[in-house]
């Protein structure tokens, strides 16, 4: 492989520490860092408010990003929301339409796959609402198929919440099959795209999702900022989460109003800072393109696993993996005492149970490594990567794991 | 010895395979405290029997990295027969060591000396502290 031409915009990496660990956090290419810089250093003005000159730049730069992210996932600027999370706009989700529409005996479609952030909100409401949890059997792999959904698809599903590509297995979910197949018995579809726009075109359009969620920081922009994107009807329709400034339109002692959508979703002062990072993470991924990331990643994941398989004396639990995400144990040693061997050769992966500890039950693991493969990772660290494996094997089989 | 070999030292890994004091009995008598750590998938349970003032018995169970297992061992050993309060003196000065925090050179943490290595990493200081903080909680 030639020279690595976007290694050197990632300033993070400048130390000779290999980084294997994109799918709790990308790295922040410079471009990202300066508009961050931008707004604090030039700028530092709140936004939809002042009338001078830096508040002004602002607003327009804070509603050209919606534009942005509206664009880059094929939504309508109207339909973009920003949160502070995946998590956030996940949670939103169960409350302004989970706990106003859910009653007792509806179902909530959901699977192992799922980060505790696309579940435990739904437990929530089932908890609070009476409807009934269904999990979809997943197939031998580890994968949610559309036959297994079909299983668990009946005229009382109301909310289907699951994952476009699982942060554990690096599977890309078959939604766009399972959205259409809710929509016929009138189910919605929430989907947790948090290790999907990073890694594939996500198209709201195309998939016909109702609603979709992901976060900025695994997508090589700031922290603090995370989409929401809803269809226009049901945001429309639906209440706000949260009250305060800025969304409302005309406050009153007995009666409030509130902007229209999206607005009326982000009360108070939102991250925009993150929001102008956003934008720059977005473009530096449009000036790659989606395709050739993912055409980058899966090169380097199957250079990585052709070399994983040969040794002994570890357990790859995703071989189908198809993100780039690698999650595996070396055979008696526990993640957390692996995980340490890695840090001192300054690689690194993420130990532990990765917020998704429904998975790991499935696996039936405690925990597991997971080494995850994003563009500014080459042949050369994965060399490191299974030099590293190799020696560990080695180390914890001589101290008697 | 590299920074590795500080951390699994020899003592530490024989307790991992032979733990001493492992699972728990059924005693109404005896205390028990449970801890989870959610994010690396560590469970320990300690059991502790104290009749007027002494500690007579100590107990654990669970899941975990070598570490937290290890020391788990290595605690039960260490406080059967002590005094709650001595116990309490010597799970505070151990929980300070590890946290690398200032700590009393003076009194004798015994076996769980071995566990000073973990100073050097503190990403592990949870693993050898959750079966000491669970102990500590038994004795309330
Ligand atoms: C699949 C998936 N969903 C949701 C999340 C939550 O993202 P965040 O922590 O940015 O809210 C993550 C990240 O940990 C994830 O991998």
């Amino acid at each position: 492989m030639m020279n690595n031409p976007w290694k050197k915009d990632f300033p993070q990496l400048t130390d000779g520490s290999v980084y294997f660990d994109t799918a709790a956090t990308s790295l922040k290419p410079q471009s990202v860092i300066e508009a961050v810089n931008h707004y604090y250093h030039d700028l530092s003005a709140n936004i939809h408010r002042g009338m001078y000159e830096a508040a002004v730049i602002t607003t327009e730069l804070y509603e050209r990003t919606r534009e942005t992210v509206a664009h880059f996932i094929n939504a309508n600027p109207e339909e973009v929301i920003y949160t502070r999370s995946t998590t956030a706009g996940l949670n939103m989700v169960s409350y302004i339409y989970g706990l106003e529409k859910l009653n007792e005996g509806d179902e909530i479609i959901v699977s192992e796959l799922e980060h505790h952030s696309s579940f435990l909100p739904w437990q929530n409401v089932a908890k609070k609402t009476g409807a009934l949890i269904r999990f979809i059997e997943l197939n031998q792999e580890g994968r949610i198929t559309v036959e297994a959904f079909k299983k668990v698809l009946n005229d009382k599903t109301k909310v289907v919440a699951l994952t476009y590509v699982s942060n554990v297995m690096g599977y890309i979910t078959p939604i766009k099959e399972i959205i259409e197949l809710a929509h016929q018995y009138q189910a919605i579809v929430i989907v947790d795209a948090a290790q999907a726009i990073q890694h594939i075109k996500v198209d709201v359009k195309d998939l016909d999702c109702d609603f979709l969620a992901f976060s900025g920081h695994k997508m090589l922009g700031p922290t603090g900022i995370g989409i929401l994107f809803g269809k226009y009807a049901l945001l429309k329709e639906l209440d706000p989460m949260e009250y305060g400034g800025d969304m409302n339109e005309d406050v009153n002692k007995d009666v409030s109003t509130w902007k229209e959508a999206p607005f009326k979703f982000e009360a108070g002062t939102m991250p925009i800072a993150s929001v102008l990072g956003l934008e720059a993470a977005i473009r530096y991924i449009e000036n790659i393109g989606i395709q050739n990331i993912h055409e980058h990643v899966t090169k380097v994941h199957r250079y990585a696993l052709a070399q994983l398989n040969q040794i002994s004396g570890i357990t790859i639990y995703n071989k189908g993996s198809e993100t780039g995400i690698i999650s595996f144990n070396i055979d008696n040693v526990p993640s957390h005492d692996a995980i340490t061997f890695f840090a001192e050769k300054k690689v690194a992966l993420r130990a532990g149970q990765h917020c998704a500890k429904l998975i790991c039950d499935w696996l039936g693991i405690y925990s597991c490594m997971r080494a995850s493969i994003y563009i500014y990772n080459t042949y050369k660290d994965v060399d490191l990567l299974v030099e590293t494996v190799k020696q560990a094997v080695e180390y914890f089989q001589e101290l008697g794991f | 010895m590299t920074g590795l070999d500080n951390l699994y030292r020899e003592i530490i890994m024989e307790h991992y395979k032979n733990p001493r004091n492992k699972g728990l009995v059924e005693n109404q008598d005896y205390r028990l405290f449970r801890i989870k750590n959610p994010s690396c998938g560590d469970d320990i349970t300690i059991q502790t029997l104290v009749v007027d003032g002494i500690i007579k018995d100590c107990r654990h169970i669970g899941h975990g990295c070598s570490i937290s297992m290890a020391s788990a061992s290595v605690l039960t050993e260490l406080m059967i027969g002590k005094s709650v309060e001595e116990a309490e003196k010597i799970a505070d000065n151990y929980l300070n060591m590890v946290a690398n925090k200032e700590y009393d050179e003076n009194i004798d943490l015994e076996e769980a000396e071995v566990f000073s290595g973990v100073r050097q990493f503190p990403a592990r200081i949870k693993c050898a502290s959750i079966a000491w903080v669970a102990f500590k909680d038994t004795l309330k």
